[in-house]
């Protein structure tokens, strides 16, 4: 029987075998920021550690500053200590720090993949929950919480039991307006937030190799919100494309002995999967949420789902659409939306900012719409401006802003006014994750755009 | 690691769905500066007050006899979303020790037993019945989970068995540390580097 990518990393990075099912894994990056890692690296620190191997630990502050232009960690007070902390802990011991306003600084899942860190065949950690978003370079990586992240600083390695193998297939081409964004929400849709919970997901199919490996980073972003710590797809000569002649990826003869060993990564044809689920492309349009959960999502052109229809999940699907202020068998096209927000991990690279001013280009947002462009790095900020984005943007009534996290869950201060209703094209609808009492739908770029063009939920579609 | 070998008292059934970290802590939270061991006040604000700050009596947290509940009883999911430990931190403030629903959120249940809380595992029907037994008979009713047996106790005396890992369930009665049991390997961790710079030069900047 054939060995999956999952295994062929899992296998390469075992250390030793604990017994009972766990063993001891090599860790070959790991990324701070500034919510969990300054404060990782001062714990580690009042616990008599040091960093193991401060070469394989990169940091870059993206959780809790302003993105106001012009920002500096200043701008909001209560984010400044912690960016300090990192700053000082960061340089004692020699670890590379991308900081605020330099080149190489942006949000951690955006910087790993452009600076070249997040390789295939490797394992990454860093304490996100959507670290996942770095399988789409063929990477294992996983999230973490605070002790497992002062236990890597300490040793650059992690305690692992292994989880079961699930492959997702989509087959097919993509239909007009449908994006990766769109792929990973109506799977979600198709197996629930749980369907995940144990498992180490591989997205495959002839629509996942037609992917760019920027497509593939946002796919594999929201593998969490079905419930496992990590999604990934097989290298491939899209994935050598992006990475060749970044900072951090190897050059010359190096590359090549890289790209031969990558090469060998894919599963093999043989191989048995725990579970297996495919989804056929021509059937899924753009999509949109719902409710307060990533699986209360349906296509655009649908009605607001009936809780009644809902079995066992009836309370939930009732409780989400009063906090959404929403009533069944409407159609959600033409809802009304107060804010946009287009950036985050999940979307707020070139392509995303590309495809949203695409929609945006010589029309206007809607007056009553307040609408937030948020790149995700230094670089792709300056890459969108050389191209005369943010112009489109600013002409239509956009704020075109500083890099980092910002209303994607609101940790700097940013946020969705209470009872408002937004259409975000990051990760999360939970309740008040955009702010207390915010309204949140998920979509894609393009889809976010056409809302603030459109002053209300639309479909990209049509415009 | 704090020990953990056993917990009894009274359970507090928060039977929804998808708990996720958000609802359980807000980010700002871990942002200001109140530290991991004033997270208490906080955990699960959104549902425990009012926007006025004031309590929301609707709240299983502020009714009795479920106040100090010690344990928790929840649906599929508990945990899931972000990766925030402050989470576990915020829920061990309240004094929760022990929280039982049919599977949890994978990050959270790491940071559980990094914490000294237990997740405990067990069918939905189980839950239901754990939480019917103490709404049955309010004020005395009692819930004991014991981790040594791995079993739990409900009101009414039936003994439930639940599954742990062996060696979560033999670091949590010890309250071993991981990091020290890890460096007990520091030799073959230097042994796996030194290979792995050979054969995979490129990964090492």
């Amino acid at each position: 029987m054939g060995k999956a990518l999952f295994d062929k990393i899992w296998d390469s990075h075992v250390i030793t075998d604990l017994g009972n099912g766990f063993i001891l894994m090599h860790i070959d990056r790991l990324l701070l920021h500034d919510m969990s890692g300054g404060k990782a690296m001062k714990e580690a620190i009042e616990l008599g550690h040091v960093p193991a191997q401060p070469r394989l630990i990169y940091g870059t502050p993206d959780h809790t500053m302003s993105t106001k232009p012009g920002r500096t960690e200043k701008t909001h007070p209560p984010g400044e200590p912690l960016i300090l902390s990192m700053r000082e802990t960061t340089r004692k011991f020699g670890i590379k720090l991308f900081d605020l306003g330099q080149d190489g600084n942006g949000i951690v899942h955006v910087v790993g993949p452009e600076q070249g860190l997040t390789l295939p065949g490797t394992t990454l950690v860093c304490g996100d929950s959507h670290t996942s978003t770095h399988g789409g370079m063929g990477a294992l990586a996983y999230g973490i919480g605070a002790s497992e992240l002062v236990h890597v600083i300490a040793t650059q390695t992690m305690v692992q039991r292994k989880p079961k193998r699930f492959r997702v297939s989509f087959d097919g081409k993509l239909q007009p307006g449908v994006t990766s964004k769109d792929m990973i929400l109506h799977l979600i849709g198709d197996v629930g937030t749980a369907a995940g919970t144990g498992f180490a997901v591989e997205y495959a199919g002839s629509a996942v190799r037609a992917l760019s490996v920027e497509a593939r980073l946002t796919l594999c972003n929201l593998t969490i919100e079905m419930g496992a710590r990590t999604g990934m797809v097989a290298p491939d000569d899209t994935t050598y494309e992006f990475l060749h002649g970044r900072d951090y990826a190897p050059k010359d003869a190096m590359w090549d002995r890289a790209v031969a060993y990558w090469r060998t990564l894919p599963s093999d044809p043989d191989t048995d999967f725990d579970r297996e689920h495919t989804i056929d492309m021509a059937k899924v349009a753009p999509q949109i949420t719902w409710g307060t959960s990533p699986e209360h999502v349906i296509a655009v052109d649908r009605a607001i789902p009936d809780p009644t229809t809902a079995g066992e999940k009836r309370g939930a699907w009732e409780a989400a659409l009063q906090y959404q202020g929403l009533e069944p068998g409407k159609p959600i096209e033409g809802t009304k939306v107060d804010w946009v927000f287009i950036g985050s991990c999940t979307n707020s690279r070139i392509s995303d900012i590309r495809a949203a001013a695409e929609i945006v280009k010589g029309r206007r947002k809607a007056d009553h719409v307040t609408a937030w462009v948020v790149p995700g790095s230094e670089r792709i900020k300056k890459e969108a401006e050389s191209e005369g984005l943010d112009k489109v943007f600013l002409e239509a009534g956009f704020e075109w802003r500083e890099p980092g996290c910002s209303m994607c869950l609101a940790s700097n201060g940013e946020r969705v006014p209470p009872g408002q209703r937004s259409v975000s094209t990051s990760n999360r609808n939970f309740v008040g994750r955009q702010g207390p009492g915010a309204r949140t739908h998920l979509a894609s770029p393009a889809m976010a755009a056409a809302a603030a063009i459109k002053g209300a939920i639309a479909d990209v579609r049509k415009l | 690691m704090d020990k953990f070998t056993k917990v009894e008292g009274t359970a507090a059934p928060l039977m929804r769905q998808n708990v996720d970290t958000d609802l359980i802590i807000r980010i700002e939270r871990l942002v200001d500066n109140v530290g991991r061991e004033g997270l208490g006040p906080y955990c699960f604000e959104q549902i425990r007050f009012k926007p006025d700050g004031s309590e929301n009596p609707d709240c299983v947290f502020n009714q009795e006899p479920y106040r100090n509940a010690p344990i928790i009883l929840s649906r599929e999911n508990f945990g899931c979303g972000s990766s925030r430990e402050g989470a576990v931190w915020a829920l061990k403030g309240m004094g929760i020790k022990a929280v039982i629903a049919p599977y949890f959120g994978d990050i959270f249940n790491n940071n559980c037993f990094q914490n000294g809380i237990l997740p405990v595992p067990l069918p939905i029907e189980e839950v239901e019945q754990l939480a019917d037994e103490m709404k049955a008979s309010p004020g005395n009713a009692r819930v004991t989970v014991d981790l040594e047996n791995c079993v739990v106790i409900s009101p009414t005396g039936r003994s439930i068995p639940f599954k742990v890992d062996a060696r979560r369930q033999h670091a949590m009665l010890n309250g071993l540390d991981d990091i020290a049991q890890t460096k007990a390997n520091q030799d073959k961790i230097e042994a796996w580097q030194t290979a792995d710079k050979q054969a995979h030069p490129w990964v090492w900047l």
